[in-house]
């Protein structure tokens, strides 16, 4: 359909084809920017190289943040990490957020389902054999009732951010089950390098899904440590940023910014509402040659003038 | 003796070749000449931006054959991975600044409002590529975006449905999904722009032509299929 229909402007555009031509060599102009952006490529590729940080090992995080893996199997296990209290898709344990007043994270359904105590620590451990403290730990730890068992995993998590540097270690004494024994382990677990298979390869021998093993590393404070010191942190403009000195996806400017601007940057639904603010935009942004008024707006703003310029007495220089 | 039956409208030979005729005449596909007015160096950059997606793709397609861990071991994928990422950044770069030029130009001017719908559902499938990319990469950047990222799409109810947290499914839409629908996209736009040709300044006034001598590409493709459909009757 004409844009002429929905105007109250009609759009007598004329044909391309009804003016003077002059001779333009559609493949020769290809070929040109085939090679000079082959060389820029070739050139930017040589000097800049391409950032490429080695991923976070669960052995590596063990080693470079003992405590706080035994703080994440903690509130992993008093179901107060972010994976275990997150809600849809994978869990129920919150609504999630909103749209106003639609509940989209909801409705989405939980259609990954983690159980993050069990899936994420103590699977894993039960695969462990020839350690008697631990299987004691574990036998205690599932013959409690699920209020007893959060209980002491709450405690413990207490405890550990209440200690000195918040360092397992230093726990004042306490009611803890066998919270400590179990955190303990699945640190000792986490150092060995099993970890990342028993959480990937649970059900086939294929490990092309690393839902699990991420959950359990962003669950920590050591992945936002790291990436906070490269500059990603979402309040750092981190969506648009990459590791070094990269220039990133600075396309993703726009959807980046409303993470740093108010309400956004201080609503507990931001991403719903930055989603919800993109999909208008971008919409707008698709159907422009419908929307009056901004669809008028490249001829107010004069820019066309640097393209179709006009000599001095006004007649058109093309 | 049996006589060859001419081709009428019924068959779907004629059909499809009246109907590519209708979208992009003879002559306009690879024409030799431009309207005079095409003569700024904004027009350059649709051309940078097909250039660079050519790299894009040749990079993709060696990074493909070799394999998702290849680059990270070998100094020769490490140098592939690097044109693949500076002839992204090029590819959005000369795509925006094809995208600003058309804008300025209001390029949807005269019929041509699936052309700027077509680039500008481009540009966002290439922001969702480019996104899948940085997501397969396998390394502390993967890491990274993926957990953040998921939050937005879980916000609104996407993210089971494109788990980013799922490499696997990351890498088929960063190598196959995506490059597809991208393709389409484009060859799509490509055909438009040549199909209605490049948008007039804004109030240009061609010169006085008899209706006889003006070359018309719709009415001309109808007019052939007019021509064709009388033949096929005469006979």
């Amino acid at each position: 359909m004409s844009i002429a229909g929905h105007s109250k402007r009609k759009d007598n555009t004329p044909d391309a084809h009804l003016f003077p031509t002059r001779p333009y060599d559609l493949v020769k102009e290809f070929v040109v920017a085939l090679v000079v952006v082959g060389i820029l490529t070739g050139l930017l590729a040589a000097v800049f190289s391409s950032p490429d940080r080695k991923a976070i090992s669960l052995a590596s995080w063990a080693k470079a943040a003992p405590g706080d893996v035994v703080t994440t199997a903690a509130a992993e296990l008093a179901g107060t990490s972010t994976s275990a209290s997150y809600g849809a898709p994978y869990n129920h344990a919150s609504e999630g957020q909103k749209l106003g007043p639609l509940p989209l994270q909801k409705w989405g359904g939980v259609r990954i389902p983690v159980d993050s105590a069990n899936e994420l620590v103590i699977t894993p451990l039960n695969t462990v054999k020839g350690d008697s403290s631990l299987t004691d730990a574990l036998k205690t730890w599932q013959s409690a009732n699920a209020d007893k068992q959060a209980g002491w995993a709450g405690a413990y998590s207490d405890a550990i951010a209440a200690a000195p540097d918040a360092d397992p270690a230093k726990v004042a004494k306490g009611d803890y089950g066998p919270v400590p024994v179990i955190a303990a382990r699945f640190l000792t677990l986490a150092e060995t390098g099993s970890l990342e298979g028993l959480l990937t390869t649970g059900e086939t021998f294929y490990a092309v899904d690393e839902t699990k093993p991420l959950l359990l590393l962003s669950d920590g404070a050591y992945l936002e440590d790291q990436a906070r010191a490269e500059h990603l942190g979402g309040d750092q403009w981190g969506m648009m940023n990459e590791t070094g000195s990269y220039p990133g996806q600075p396309w993703m400017w726009l959807y980046t910014f409303w993470y740093q601007v108010k309400p956004f940057s201080t609503s507990d639904n931001a991403d719903a509402l930055v989603w919800g603010l993109m999909a208008v935009l971008t919409l707008a942004f698709v159907f422009l040659p419908y929307i009056p008024g901004l669809r008028s707006l490249p001829r107010h703003l004069g820019v066309h003038r640097l393209i179709w310029r006009r000599r001095a007495d006004g007649t058109a220089g093309w | 003796m049996t006589t060859h039956k001419a081709p009428t409208e019924s068959s779907w030979t004629v059909r499809l070749r009246n109907r590519l005729s209708r979208t992009v005449p003879p002559g306009q596909l690879l024409p030799d000449s431009q309207p005079v007015y095409v003569r700024s160096w904004i027009y350059v950059f649709g051309v940078a931006t097909l250039a660079a997606l050519m790299y894009v793709l040749v990079s993709g397609l060696v990074l493909t054959i070799k394999g998702s861990e290849w680059w990270h071991t070998s100094s020769l994928g490490h140098f592939v991975n690097s044109t693949h990422l500076w002839s992204v950044e090029l590819f959005f770069l000369f795509m925006v600044l094809h995208l600003w030029g058309s804008f300025f130009m209001a390029a949807w001017r005269g019929r041509r409002a699936l052309t700027w719908i077509t680039g500008a559902v481009a540009f966002i499938g290439s922001i969702g590529t480019a996104f899948t990319g940085y997501l397969s990469q396998s390394n502390f950047d993967s890491q990274w975006i993926s957990t953040q990222a998921k939050d937005g799409l879980n916000s609104v109810g996407i993210g089971a449905e494109f788990n980013v947290l799922n490499t696997g499914q990351m890498l088929l839409w960063h190598v196959m999904l995506l490059p597809v629908i991208l393709g389409v996209l484009v060859v799509l736009h490509i055909v438009l722009v040549r199909r209605h040709g490049v948008v007039p300044p804004f109030d240009a006034v061609p010169p006085a032509q008899t209706e006889t001598d003006r070359v018309v590409p719709e009415r001309s493709a109808v007019a052939a299929d007019e021509r064709a459909s009388m033949s096929a009757g005469q006979k």
